[in-house]
């Protein structure tokens, strides 16, 4: 209930249609459920945490919205740029495509599921250039020295295929390869996961810029409540499947109304 | 010899060999999958080629093969002798002779009419494949015409060699909808596959048949910065003299010296013939071979 009103208020104030509106979510996977009923808006600009634990339905639910995974029952309405809210999982799967290589940008947990290994880092970055018909060599390396330069990734490395990057390079060349077309909505998988605590900060601190200085809308997945703490504006609580909280990041945190959120909250380690 | 069905294949095979040509004609630069046989070659050898000529080939026909634009290399010889014993066609070596003509990895240099049929021999006929290597993913990329990839892989040519470096198997967009693989012609021949004849490409292992029917629009995929270019040999053909054909290179001694020859040795032949000579060229012999 609370977060109905919280929407409304948000509506309210924004004006505006929702970036993405879930309705009613859910996959199974035969009897296990993988996630249930799960319905929220985004707005532009808005960045959502979706924290639970290993098997919470997390990241079922990410590649739901993403289309990655066709949902059970339910929609995912994106507002797009010119026929307004239009449900994804009912468009032609070349219009999703199009979407998803335009408009939405997926960060995967591991580089290597997002990235061509085998393809230098400035044809990874000017893959989505060429996919959206860009055919002017010197206008797409331009692009990606660029998006290069923006993950402080050194422009001498362009040639250089991401098996000769650090795990932490390989995960901004990622993000760089996912933002050159200038997307609205980023799905993030975890996208500070296997990385060390020094690159994971940099990392963060990366995204909150890049998130803040191209009004981003992002949904992001981690089991990591510093993460959100630092990205996200509002946040979801997922157990068994079910969003058990959802609020505002400070307020969910900081005031943990539901017994798993404020297991979850006390389970983390202060240094 | 009376012990083969015309042709080698059984009637029923060509059939369904016919089928897949015709919806390859129907759909051009389409892979059509058809159920390829075990024929007496290994795989490699031009099997997919050899299924389309023995589909097309009828007791009339003039049948041409060649490999790398001569008629007298091992795989051009056996398969034009196997065509002659299971199909007991009149053979050519002569272009402009032949009806139907089957091909590994060239583009004769004269122009073919529409009379003629252009059978290429296929090893790899996805040109996605080296990109991405699901087979289900590709044909998903072709169906949505998703083609950034292509452009990928000339892009890493030009960041690699300063220029793209893709000399043979040149990627073709054909009739402004499917992305081809042209086999290994080199990419000199890519602007002659806007044609008056039939092109039919067979992949014998991969067991794809696709087609270009004539007078199709072929464009060579490029950058607009970077545009294709049909590139050959800078020299001229030390037999014949042409500067107009694509040639080979050939090491005469072990001193660095080198000559370079008209692939398509019918073509340096017909030249030699009336009378042209190139520097390297010793007087002409109609039967010198």
């Amino acid at each position: 209930m609370m977060e109905l009103a919280m929407d409304a208020a948000i509506g309210a104030t924004a004006g505006t249609t929702p970036l993405l509106r879930v309705e009613g979510v859910t996959k199974r996977y035969g009897a296990r459920i993988g996630c249930a009923d799960v319905s929220f808006d985004l707005w532009p600009g808005e960045v959502m945490g979706i924290v639970g634990e290993s098997g919470s339905g997390k990241s079922t639910l990410l590649n739901c919205l993403a289309g990655h995974v066709p949902p059970d029952s339910g929609a995912v309405l994106f507002d797009t740029r010119d026929g307004g809210l239009r449900d994804t999982l009912t468009m032609r799967e070349s219009e999703r495509r199009m979407l998803s290589r335009t408009d939405w940008a997926f960060v995967h947990q591991h580089a290597r599921d997002g990235l061509r290994m085998n393809v230098s880092a400035g044809g990874n970055v000017g893959e989505r250039l060429m996919a959206v018909n860009a055919r002017h060599y010197g206008r797409i390396r331009a692009k990606a020295t660029d998006w290069l330069g923006r993950v402080e990734i050194a422009a001498d490395r362009i040639d250089d295929r991401p098996t000769a990057f650090s795990g932490g390079m390989q995960q901004r060349l990622q993000i760089a390869r996912n933002l050159v077309t200038g997307p609205r909505l980023v799905f993030m998988d975890e996208p500070t996961g296997g990385l060390d605590v020094s690159v994971q900060a940099r990392l963060l601190d990366l995204l909150r810029g890049l998130v803040r200085e191209m009004g981003l809308s992002a949904i992001i997945v981690t089991h990591d409540l510093a993460v959100v703490r630092l990205l996200a504006d509002r946040l979801m609580v997922m157990k068994d499947g079910h969003v058990v909280e959802s609020g505002l990041t400070d307020q969910v945190l900081d005031d943990p109304q539901h017994a798993y959120t404020q297991l979850l909250v006390s389970s983390v380690l202060q240094v | 010899m009376n012990e083969y069905n015309f042709a080698y294949l059984d009637e029923q095979t060509k059939r369904m060999i016919r089928r897949a040509i015709l919806k390859a004609l129907a759909i051009p630069g389409y892979q059509v999958p058809f159920a390829s046989r075990e024929m007496p070659m290994p795989y490699g050898w031009g099997t997919g080629g050899v299924q389309v000529s023995a589909a097309v080939l009828v007791p009339e026909d003039t049948l041409k093969v060649i490999d790398q634009g001569a008629d007298d290399t091992t795989n051009a010889v056996s398969i034009r002798r196997f065509f002659e014993r299971t199909a007991g066609v009149a053979v050519t070596e002569a272009t402009a002779e032949a009806s139907v003509i089957q091909t590994r990895h060239r583009i004769p240099e004269a122009p073919l009419r529409a009379d003629q049929i252009l059978v290429y021999q296929v090893p790899i006929p996805e040109p996605l494949r080296f990109l991405e290597p699901s087979e289900v993913e590709t044909r998903k990329m072709h169906a949505l015409e998703d083609y950034g990839l292509m452009h990928v892989k000339l892009y890493e040519d030009i960041s690699r060699h300063g220029a793209i470096s893709t000399s043979y198997a040149y990627p073709v967009k054909v009739e402004g909808r499917y992305v081809m693989d042209p086999s290994p012609i080199p990419k000199f021949d890519n602007p002659k596959l806007e044609m008056a004849a039939i092109q039919l490409f067979g992949a014998g292992r991969e067991q794809r048949i696709y087609a270009i029917p004539p007078h199709t629009r072929v464009v060579s995929l490029d950058f607009e910065d970077h545009p294709f270019e049909a590139s050959k040999a800078d020299h001229a053909c030390g037999l014949c003299g042409a500067t107009d054909s694509y040639l080979d290179e050939l090491i005469v001694d072990d001193e660095g010296g080198r000559m370079f020859l008209c692939s398509d040795t019918d073509y340096c032949a017909g030249r030699r013939r009336a009378g042209h000579a190139g520097a390297e060229a010793a007087p002409f012999e109609e039967d010198a071979a």
